[in-house]
């Protein structure tokens, strides 16, 4: 298949006004005994064959819709997304241009994504919100460049809850590798079990940020506004890895009195994919917006009095400041930004209240059902929203495996980053599982001990 | 009071109207966490499905697009993304996988992804290839902490120079920055190659490596490519090849091939997964043997060889000295992987080759047809774009003027003032899926707009003319700052 538009004819004349003979004659520049080469890669496919071997690749996995009940979480969530999501998502003149860097005709996607910092500032509760970032884990790495750019790096510790995705940990230590930052609370120091309480006397006048979760990892939900005061007494910054579907409920992190909430946007439109593309978002204090990564839209008019959009502040990027730029990102997931702006918007106020009131009421008859069985435990106390603890009477990996064989992806196994939590399981419940789905994981749990 | 083309989302909202409803719930219910804990309002918009399609249907008029027109903006490689990318990628076999699922259960994404990384080896002659960045930058970055971890192995520890050419793109220094490395610019010479002189007077003990686009961002494949390699290695630097411009290179040579170490690859451009209005992005890294042990981790690798009845299971492996993990999960699988893998298998070993002829072509057959009216500093065959000077002597037209112009003709401007090192530059790649046609009418409008820069320039000073915007204030934009168009209500008392 080739989606080359030019005859032999055409391509033949087209040499000539250039002045070669052939289509080879182009590459001397190239170096000869490298010129050329034979790749092994599989004969053409036509579009036939494609979409019949993409196909197959797609239907030898178990999926969350068709095949498995799923309670899986952990970052990524199975909601339900309206229909109209991906109609508009399919317009061509969104997906098929780049970012706008002429805005006289690119008005479409500046006025989009301008709606998108809008709707994320008016759910965080903060003040300014930027086009979006690769994904939640990056997002959060870039709240550890603004306050080590806020601060000029003369603060250098980073305060991080064990209870933020262990994955999250990892990006922000591969992220730092060149600030020489000092980490504390993501180590043997800090039982990960603990609440907020326990990180705030590892913050000092040194430290530039505190960095917590919102449901946590372990869906535990806190009000941080005393650890966020004490970090302020301190002069820290504080970041709230948040969860959209959980803030369409509870106090917001603006209420509290975050300088940065970051986080997944994942929930709000996006497919689970496994695992990407995802939509970080970033919001933040208008203080901190010149220290702010990445792209950023306003509003103004054009020479005709209309009122009009354009990319701005874009002297803190890349192109123009290179080297001192905070961040060196240029690209920003600006479809799915879109995409998140129709989810929230085609479900609206109504629909959003709803889909938060059918995540919190099934997670918790899950939880209270589960509890009821021998050996099974919530294991923590505090309020949770989606997402809970299961404490298990054997190894979360032997409960997963049970589960596996009767068709049910149990939960994410807290084993593999907690050693402490081995026999314990982290369960999602969206609105996507019905009642019957948490029966049948209760009926298959209560079978495990027979089994 | 300004004139409105389209209300925005929140301005369409009236309380109590309804969108999409969810299901009532089915479970008894349960008692809210205490009020403490609970937001008070939520500020978000009120809208019917209709009033919401019809928003973004209007939106969506105001853009142009490669499905549209004609897009050609240099360096971004804004090809035609075929329409089965979009089918494949949504298969529910891949949308509805989640990335914790047990390996045994999604084989079909794991073949996929290992068979990428060995595509992607086998096109760029690398050794090994992580999936796992989000785009172009953060490969980059992928690449340049692997360059510091490879260095600071060895206990090599003066190394902090890092070498960019002067035509580079803005993020090469900027991911050097986030490492604390300093930038040292070398310059080009009058061929448009890196100047060898200047090169060989950098290179010194203190050199972490060289990042190198090539073709350079003038369009220009440097002709003594072998000769700066070398004497990057020779002080011990390592190379590394910024891949934005790889549609030059597919089936004509392998950056591994020439020496080079790390490179990352651009799949939104060169492999056909659409640009989204500024992303997703997708951007794999390749590395020499040398590198292999710090890619980041998780790569995709056959856990358990195949035997006679069963096949090999794919699952993750960690390199030995691994930098880390550059994001959440796997990489940009669905809309990334899945877009270009449909993309390479259709076009196979030769259909790949084909690709970069033909965008080779079509900027050589565009450079032919504009010599004459505008000046082309560096002069020869190019490789997949070109660029050239967007002024004219005794004029004060300028080639944000002849760009704005261009709209009037239906066409999207090319890239605007980079290459940094070409006055007025106008940055031309029309890719291999323009036809002589487009190609035509395309060089026949800047040929007539060089004439109204003489005859009539206030066309060209107010342009656009005929679109429904004209240009916009960016100073009032950045000195006011409205970045979202409803702050919250207790606004004032939150500062």
């Amino acid at each position: 298949m080739t989606y080359i538009p030019i005859s032999p004819n055409e391509r033949d004349e087209m040499l000539k006004t250039v002045g070669v003979k052939s289509l080879d004659d182009l590459f001397d520049a190239i170096p000869k005994k490298h010129r050329f080469p034979e790749l092994d890669l599989p004969p053409a496919l036509s579009e036939m064959e494609a979409a019949a071997l993409l196909g197959e690749m797609a239907s030898s996995n178990e999926n969350v819709r068709e095949h498995m009940i799923s309670f899986l979480g952990a970052g990524a969530y199975n909601h339900y997304i309206p229909s109209v999501v991906d109609h508009m998502l399919r317009r061509g003149e969104f997906y098929t241009a780049y970012t706008p860097y002429q805005p006289e005709i690119s008005q479409g996607t500046l006025q989009a994504i301008f709606e998108f910092q809008s709707l994320m500032t008016n759910l965080t509760g903060m003040e300014v919100s930027n086009a979006s970032h690769y994904d939640g884990a990056t997002a959060t790495a870039e709240a550890v460049n603004l306050a080590f750019a806020q601060f000029r790096g003369k603060r250098k510790k980073v305060v991080m809850s064990p209870a933020v995705h262990p994955q999250y940990r990892e990006v922000i230590r591969t992220y730092s590798q060149g600030m020489g930052l000092e980490e504390a609370g993501d180590d043997a120091s800090v039982n990960p079990e603990s609440g907020p309480e326990a990180i705030i006397p590892l913050i000092d006048e040194s430290t530039m940020l505190v960095v917590v979760q919102f449901p946590d990892f372990f869906g535990r939900i806190y009000d941080y506004t005393k650890l966020i005061e004490a970090a302020h007494a301190k002069g820290a910054l504080v970041c709230i890895v948040a969860n959209p579907t959980a803030m369409l409920m509870l106090k917001t992190p603006g209420e509290m009195g975050a300088d940065i909430v970051v986080g997944e946007a994942q929930p709000f439109g996006i497919p689970l994919w496994y695992g990407g593309p995802y939509l970080g978002f970033f919001t933040t204090k208008k203080s901190y917006v010149h220290k702010m990564a990445g792209r950023l839209v306003g509003e103004t008019l054009d020479s005709r009095g209309q009122r009009c959009y354009v990319l701005t502040l874009t002297s803190r990027e890349q192109h123009i400041k290179r080297e001192r730029a905070t961040s060196n990102i240029c690209t920003n997931q600006g479809l799915l930004a879109l995409g998140c702006s129709v989810y929230m918007s085609a479900l609206g106020k109504s629909g959003l209240n709803q889909v938060a009131s059918l995540c919190y009421q099934k997670a918790h008859y899950a939880a209270s059902e589960l509890g009821k069985i021998k050996g099974f435990k919530v294991h923590f106390k505090e309020s949770f929203f989606h997402e809970f603890t299961l404490q298990c009477p054997k190894p979360a990996s032997e409960v997963n495996q049970y589960l596996l064989e009767n068709g049910i992806f149990g939960g994410y196994d807290l084993g593999r980053d907690y050693p402490s939590l081995k026999n314990h399981l982290l369960i999602a419940v969206t609105e996507i599982n019905s009642r019957e789905e948490i029966d049948t994981l209760v009926q298959v749990l209560k079978e495990i001990d027979n089994g | 009071m300004a004139k409105i083309i389209e209300p925005t989302i929140f301005e369409l909202s009236s309380p109590g109207r309804l969108g999409v409803t969810m299901p009532a719930s089915d479970v008894p219910e349960t008692v809210l966490p205490p009020k403490e804990l609970l937001r008070s309002d939520l500020p978000l918009p009120e809208l019917a499905e209709v009033d919401v399609v019809r928003h973004y249907m209007h939106l969506s008029q105001l853009n142009y697009s490669v499905d549209g027109g004609f897009y050609p903006l240099g360096s971004c490689t804004m090809k035609y993304n075929p329409k089965i990318n979009e089918d494949t990628c949504r298969l529910p076999g891949f949308l509805y996988t989640h990335p914790m699922q047990p390996i045994e259960t999604v084989q079909g994404n794991l073949v996929l992804m290992y068979e990428m990384q060995e595509w992607l080896k086998e096109i760029s002659g690398f050794a090994g290839i992580t999936l796992q960045p989000a785009a172009g930058a953060h490969g980059e970055f992928t690449g340049v902490l692997m360059m510091a971890a490879y260095h600071k192995s060895r206990g090599d520890t003066k190394r902090t120079k890092m070498l960019i050419p002067d035509a580079a793109h803005g993020t090469n220094p900027a991911s050097v920055g986030m490492l604390g490395f300093t930038v040292v610019t070398i310059p080009s010479d009058a061929r448009g190659n890196v100047d060898l002189k200047a090169l060989e007077a950098a290179c010194d003990d203190t050199v972490v490596g060289m990042m190198l686009t090539n073709p350079n961002t003038l369009g220009m494949f440097d002709e003594n490519i072998e000769k700066v390699i070398k004497l990057v290695k020779d002080c011990g630097g390592i190379m590394y090849g910024d891949g934005a411009n790889l549609n030059a290179l597919l089936g004509i040579v392998r950056p591994g091939d020439l020496g080079f170490d790390v490179m990352h690859f651009n799949m939104h451009k060169t492999f056909a997964v659409p640009h989204g209005g500024g992303g997703p992005g997708c951007g794999p890294v390749g590395v020499s043997e040398r590198l292999v042990d710090f890619l980041p981790s998780p790569l995709v690798g056959i856990i358990e060889e195949e035997d006679e009845d069963t096949p090999p299971l794919y699952g993750f492996v960690t390199p030995k000295h691994s930098i880390g993990r550059m994001k959440a999960f796997h990489g940009h699988f669905g809309g990334g992987l899945v877009r270009s893998y449909t993309y390479i298998g259709m076009h196979g070993p030769d259909g790949l080759k084909d690709i970069s002829q033909y965008a080779v072509l079509n900027a050589n057959y565009l450079q032919a047809r504009l010599r004459g009216t505008y000046k082309i500093p560096f002069d020869r065959i190019c490789m997949h774009e070109f660029v050239m000077e967007g002024q004219f002597e005794g004029s004060d037209i300028r080639a944000l003027d002849i760009s704005k112009r261009l709209m009037d003709y239906n066409f999207h401007p090319p890239t605007n003032y980079f290459p940094l090192i070409v006055h007025e530059a106008l940055m031309i790649e029309p890719t291999e899926t323009e036809n002589k046609d487009t190609l035509d009418r395309f060089a026949d409008a800047l040929i007539k707009i060089a004439e109204e820069a003489k005859s009539q320039p206030d066309l060209l000073h107010n342009a656009p003319n005929d679109t429904q915007f004209g240009r916009m204030d960016e100073v009032k934009a950045a000195r006011e700052l409205v970045l979202c168009c409803w702050l919250p209500e207790n606004y004032e008392t939150m500062k």
